[in-house]
């Protein structure tokens, strides 16, 4: 796997890597990838693509709505905390 | 120099919240306009580690029904998916959302497009769920930094996204192609359709192609359009950017553009850094959905009749004129209110379904009987709605109170005119035109003798007008009937008066005769 695909997973996923880090998980990426290129022998062309492995359908809710959690309760973990909302920093599109 | 032609092309992707009660995969309550920020939130809606989705079947029912009203397919198997970006609207890092199955494709609608209707190809309908809502914020003192504050009430809301095919040739195709799905949504009761209120919302794709050529130009996509009239605006314009900036020789960018309303102009939008980099994966939460023919054809069976079809029902059928048809359609409410009193008048209703079979027009009794209650819609009792600003459906004249209005002045008991009084005051108290009638001084003088003693006075009060007709002037006829009605209040019956003033003022001209 090459620096500038390690170095793109790692800011899809918002992880911070020096550039040891990129080095040994170039290696590491690189052998789960072959690991799960066995897969890639079995033939699967008479199967329907799996979305779940739990045997479960039409797992559904009726539409009745039932009390939030106080508004304390939603903030309490926020880091920063303004107008009843949580604060982050600029987003603009 | 010669410039090329352009055919404009555009496509829309159109988001619509699902009025359900409760969040589409947590019980919080989805009625959150007005409540206070972040009232309407639960540990589901955080994305706080352990929770468990659970799909609200009301919201699939109402995008199934809207997917069948688009005349779209269902397929048996359809599922979640997860559509992962970085962005704080979204607690948990990703969206559920559909990707590779979703609940429908390959519908259409039409719309009218000089004098004919146009197919508008849909390429799929499916559900995803809303997300928080962010308020940027600009500190006043200078240097400060800007942020964001993060409200999660609206997060979790069924979302409805409709995409169509590339199909619209113009900013009006697009529309129309707007207010004829936003009809149906409304007729389904399954959206509000506000626009301005950000509970209907739409993003296009728009490019230009050389005329003749079916060749894929560069696309752009234009968001932040908030109402019929700024997706309008905001389509010309970037039309006629694009086009300047072709006949410039110039190459048009994929870009995102947002629209300006105050400014009447798009501009280009920062491109999110990873934007389709999703990394779609199934819902592992959610088990797959299986739904069973025998349910969709439930459904489809349960779609009432749409705003276009009904239209020309009501024109065909009932011989209203395209005006009237155009009103009275416009709401559900309306069209349901009109038919529900010619049921009560005992009009035999026609019953469209979907979108429509021709049917025979009816009766000219039966259509002089919908014209007058058109006329009442229409007339009187629209005005009093605009000027109470209230809603057909809030009114309190029921459809068979009106019916039996219109009952009492086809026997003559009440006149046009009181009528309109009757019904002011049906409007403003509730209570029945019989009840109302009956009770105060708005009965009809039918009784011959005491119109005839009326009409006696009025004689010996006015020689003047008597001595006038018997010389020849017609219109002293007129006065007479008007002296009368004003003697009884407007109660007397109008053709009573009148035949027998003639008979009188005759008798005394000829006394001979008869």
């Amino acid at each position: 796997m090459s620096r500038q695909e390690v170095e793109h997973i790692a800011l899809l996923a918002r992880v911070g890597l020096t550039e040891q880090e990129v080095e040994r998980f170039q290696g590491h990426l690189s052998q789960i990838l072959d690991y799960f290129a066995i897969l890639e022998e079995v033939d699967t062309s008479g199967i329907s693509p799996t979305a779940q492995v739990i045997a479960l359908e039409n797992i559904f809710r009726s539409d009745v709505a039932s009390p939030s959690l106080p508004r304390e309760q939603v903030l309490a973990n926020g880091p920063q905390v303004e107008e009843g909302c949580f604060k982050v920093k600029a987003v603009l599109e | 120099m010669l410039l090329m032609d352009y055919e404009t092309v555009i496509g829309l992707e159109v988001h619509a919240q699902l009025l359900t009660r409760s969040k589409i995969f947590c019980p919080c309550s989805a009625d959150y306009a007005g409540a206070e920020p972040n009232t309407h939130v639960c540990p589901v809606c955080l994305g706080l580690p352990g929770v468990l989705p659970t799909i609200n079947w009301q919201a699939m029912e109402y995008a199934v029904m809207t997917a069948l009203a688009l005349n779209c397919a269902i397929p048996e198997y359809t599922k979640f998916d997860r559509k992962n970006y970085p962005y704080p609207d979204l607690m948990k890092g990703y969206q559920i959302s559909q990707y590779d199955a979703p609940l429908s494709r390959d519908g259409w609608i039409t719309i009218p497009l000089n004098g004919q209707q146009k197919h508008i190809g849909i390429t799929r309908v499916h559900m995803e769920e809303d997300t928080a809502k962010l308020l940027h914020r600009t500190p006043p003192k200078a240097g400060g930094e800007t942020y964001s504050l993060v409200d999660v009430n609206r997060s979790g809301v069924p979302l409805m996204e409709i995409v169509s095919e590339p199909d619209m040739r113009s900013p009006e195709e697009a529309r129309q192609y707007l207010i004829q799905l936003r009809d149906i949504l409304l007729y389904l009761g399954v959206s509000t359709g506000n626009m301005e209120e950000g509970s209907f919302r739409c993003d296009a794709n728009v490019s230009l192609r050389p005329v003749g050529t079916s060749q894929l130009l560069t696309k752009v996509e234009v968001k932040n359009m908030n109402s019929f009239r700024a997706v309008y605006r905001a389509l010309a314009y970037e039309v006629e950017r694009q086009r300047a900036v072709l006949e410039r020789g110039g190459t048009i960018v994929q870009e995102t553009r947002g629209w300006v309303d105050d400014k009447g102009i798009t501009v280009s939008q920062r491109s999110k850094e990873f934007a389709h980099d999703y990394r779609y994966f199934p819902e592992p939460d959610l088990p797959p959905m299986v739904f069973s023919r025998e349910w969709v054809e439930e459904l489809r069976a349960r779609l009432p009749e749409f705003p276009q079809a009904r239209r020309q029902r009501f024109m065909t059928y009932y011989g209203l004129s395209s005006s009237e048809a155009d009103v009275l359609t416009a709401s559900r409410d309306m069209a349901d209110y009109f038919e529900a009193c010619l049921k009560a008048l005992g009009v035999p209703t026609s019953k469209g379904k979907g979108h429509g079979d021709i049917l025979p027009p009816l009766d000219a009794s039966g259509q002089k009987r919908a014209k007058s209650v058109s006329n009442w819609l229409l007339g009187e009792f629209s005005r009093l709605l605009n000027a109470t600003g209230q809603d057909i459906s809030q009114a309190q004249v029921t459809p068979e109170n009106l019916a039996q209005m219109l009952n009492l002045m086809e026997k003559g008991t009440i006149s046009g005119k009181m009528a309109k009084e009757v019904f002011e005051e049906m409007f403003r108290s509730g209570r029945s035109a019989e009840e109302i009638v009956s009770g105060t001084a708005y009965t009809q003088i039918s009784d011959a003798g005491e119109v005839e003693s009326v009409v006696e006075r009025v004689l010996a009060a006015n020689s003047r007008a008597v001595e006038d007709f018997r010389q020849g002037k017609a219109q002293a006829l007129t006065f007479l009937v008007g002296q009368v009605m004003k003697e009884s209040k407007g109660r007397a019956n109008p053709s009573l008066v009148n035949s027998l003033l003639r008979q009188k003022l005759e008798v005394q001209d000829e006394p001979s005769h008869g």
